[in-house]
């Protein structure tokens, strides 16, 4: 049987038939709409709120994908992004201005003006590479949480480390979200709302992501990821795109910012520390750098692991009938031991693209066979040699 | 020095200096439309950097470049390859985690125009695009060869076959002037007698070639007119045969013939 070419956009990589895509499609669409029932059901209220943050996260890390995992450019200043549209957001819905503008107007707002950061960040940087260019989205993250902070004087813009409060809900439609909504004998609360909100513009993202990749774009991004120098000669303007790369990454950033701001109703500058950029980084190296599949494991397990760590408090109860070992002092712990442990067993990622997989096991297959090859006393070389 | 009523490619005057070393000073040539053009001299004697000059990737001190009464110099590596320049490395570039398909695609950047808009929404005309750009790329694969491996991972092919794929990617972006750097080094003999046929196919498709090349043999057989740097000036220039037996290229090839004892002894 031939091999199929590497899987385009959506289609399907295992060569399944159409019957079997179309189930696997009602199957997956059946399930992500009823998550927070089932999720709600088994585990708790509490579980749908991680629900809507790794919807959260998914956006995130997938806007870092964009310019780490496609474009190569090693960001550690992403979660400013993030910052600026909640903060947007913030100032422009809550009584801290007396602002109240509409949902629909900040979100592509967020997008905007997060994407014009990102350009910022990029236009000074296009000649770095690496860890210097690494040094430098550091340097940036940190001065606007610095900014985030420091400006409740001499005029008020962000309150400072006070952060902003009573931010207003997102309405779509006229349906607020912080409420409880009945349809029919069901009651939808208002963490249902959100993760469902969240879901649409999540999809979104992925589209948007799967999109550009399998494009004249996304080809040139993993060029200058590749060979910088090979993708100028090769005719891509390596300017543009870089910028564009950051832009777009920025972009989904500012949305999945604006849309935190109203889901907490309250920003401070602490939630966007470095930690934050890191964890984002994470999500997208552990998951699979530049596949979008791998992103979103990355993004879910990331998110869901340290909360579901949380039992190990309970778990100890159970098993030894007291608590040994508080589970904040062993969850960090633990938490880092599996990112270790995944990164030296996978080291391309849980979910790799198929060509990055197939470059990572070939790479082992010289391995082995340099060192096979040296205990046989390399009878292949012997062989060619004229 | 004159080959022509309009040559494709005119340098002029070009000098570069690398801090206190001057790599270029002054060199001029021209390259007539449908030829192949070798570059030679001893290790250092400017030919890459001259080559890079050419191709936009570095900046002269002085002097000009015009490809078909067009400046090159000054522009953008990517305003470079839209004029008609495209280049090889003597160190192959391939993208590794790219299938050689896609590595030919990515050469179409210049001749292409969707962007990220037009990704998105996939509108007809970027569809029609994409469609035409994978069956040329197709057609480049086959035309050096390796259609066979058009969805390998382009860093699993074998070493002779990332040149042939670094050649069709740089065809890709339609070329007026290809410029090889040194393709045939590290080649078997074999690997080298099909490449000298690839090239020599190339000129009768209307490609014009320039050459880098350390196998003096391969350049003296394929190469219409041959320059020879050394020390940063060109030395001589013309077709291989005179090049061949040009005193100052022998001398600077072999050394000086007055101190043939000086250099034994040392």
């Amino acid at each position: 049987m031939p091999r199929l070419p590497i899987p385009a956009g959506m289609s399907d990589a295992a060569g399944r038939s159409p019957l079997a895509q179309g189930a696997l499609l009602a199957l997956a669409t059946a399930a992500l709409l009823l998550a927070p029932f089932l999720v709600d059901a088994l585990l708790g209220r509490a579980w749908v709120r991680v629900l809507d943050l790794v919807m959260l996260y998914t956006m995130l890390a997938l806007g870092l994908n964009i310019v780490v995992g496609f474009a190569g450019l090693l960001d550690l200043g992403y979660i400013a992004f993030f910052a600026v549209g909640a903060y947007l957001y913030a100032l422009c819905a809550s009584p801290h201005f007396g602002l109240h503008l509409p949902f629909w107007l900040l979100l592509p707002a967020a997008a905007l003006v997060a994407g014009l950061f990102g350009m910022l960040l990029g236009a000074p940087t296009l000649k770095l590479r690496g860890d210097y260019l690494a040094i430098v989205t550091l340097g940036f993250g940190e001065i606007i949480r610095i900014f985030l902070n420091n400006m409740n004087a001499p005029f008020n813009l962000t309150n400072g480390p006070q952060g902003i409060t009573m931010i207003r809900p997102i309405e779509v439609a006229g349906v607020s979200m912080a409420k409880a909504h009945a349809i029919g004998p069901l009651s939808i609360p208002s963490l249902y709302n959100y993760y469902y909100l969240f879901l649409v513009l999540t999809l979104l993202v992925v589209f948007v992501s799967a999109r550009l990749q399998h494009s004249r774009v996304g080809r040139a991004w993993v060029a200058i990821r590749e060979d910088e120098s090979a993708a100028r000669a090769s005719g891509v303007n390596t300017r543009n795109l870089k910028l564009l790369a950051f832009a777009m990454g920025a972009s989904f950033g500012g949305i999945a910012g604006s849309l935190y701001a109203s889901f907490q109703g309250f920003v401070s500058p602490e939630s966007f520390g470095l930690m934050e950029s890191i964890m984002v980084l994470c999500m997208v190296v552990l998951g699979g750098m530049g596949h979008i599949r791998g992103v979103v494991l990355g993004a879910a397990l990331l998110v869901t692991l340290p909360e579901a760590l949380r039992y190990i408090g309970p778990l100890q109860r159970w098993l030894f009938g007291q608590v040994h070992i508080e589970p904040s002092d062993l969850r960090l712990l633990l938490f880092g031991v599996a990112l270790v442990v995944v990164m030296r067993w996978r080291p391309a990622g849980l979910w790799p693209s198929a060509i990055r997989h197939r470059e990572f096991a070939a790479a082992r297959a010289t391995a082995d066979n340099a060192v096979t090859g040296h205990r046989t006393g390399g009878s292949a070389d012997a062989g060619s040699a004229p | 020095m004159n080959v022509g009523p309009e040559p494709l490619l005119r340098v002029h005057g070009i000098s570069k200096a690398f801090g206190g070393v001057q790599a270029l000073s002054g060199v001029s040539l021209e390259i007539a439309r449908r030829s192949i053009y070798g570059l030679i001299g001893p290790n250092g004697a400017g030919k890459t950097t001259l080559f890079n000059v050419i191709t936009g990737f570095i900046a002269p001190d002085a002097g000009t470049c015009t490809l078909d009464g067009r400046r090159l110099t000054g522009e953008p590596v990517h305003r470079v390859v839209q004029l008609g320049v495209a280049r090889t490395f003597q160190n192959i570039r391939l993208f590794h985690q790219m299938s050689a398909l896609e590595n030919v695609m990515v050469g179409m950047h210049a001749r292409s125009t969707a962007g990220a808009l037009g990704a998105v929404l996939r509108t007809r005309r970027v569809r029609d695009e994409e469609a035409r750009m994978e069956a040329a790329a197709h057609a480049l694969l086959e035309r050096v060869s390796i259609a066979a491996h058009a969805d390998a991972p382009s860093g699993s092919l074998p070493y002779g076959l990332q040149r042939r794929l670094e050649i069709a990617r740089a065809l890709a972006s339609s070329p007026k002037l290809i410029a090889l750097d040194e393709p045939a080094a590290g080649m078997n003999a074999s690997e080298t007698a099909s490449l000298r046929e690839l090239i020599d196919a190339l000129r009768e498709d209307g490609t014009t070639v320039l050459l880098i090349e350390h196998d003096v043999r391969l350049v003296m057989g394929l190469c219409d007119r041959v320059a020879v740097l050394d020390h940063g000036q060109l030395i001589a220039e013309g077709v291989p045969a005179a090049v061949q037996s040009d005193p100052a290229v022998i001398e600077a090839y072999l050394g000086a013939p007055a101190a043939p004892v000086a250099t034994a002894v040392r």
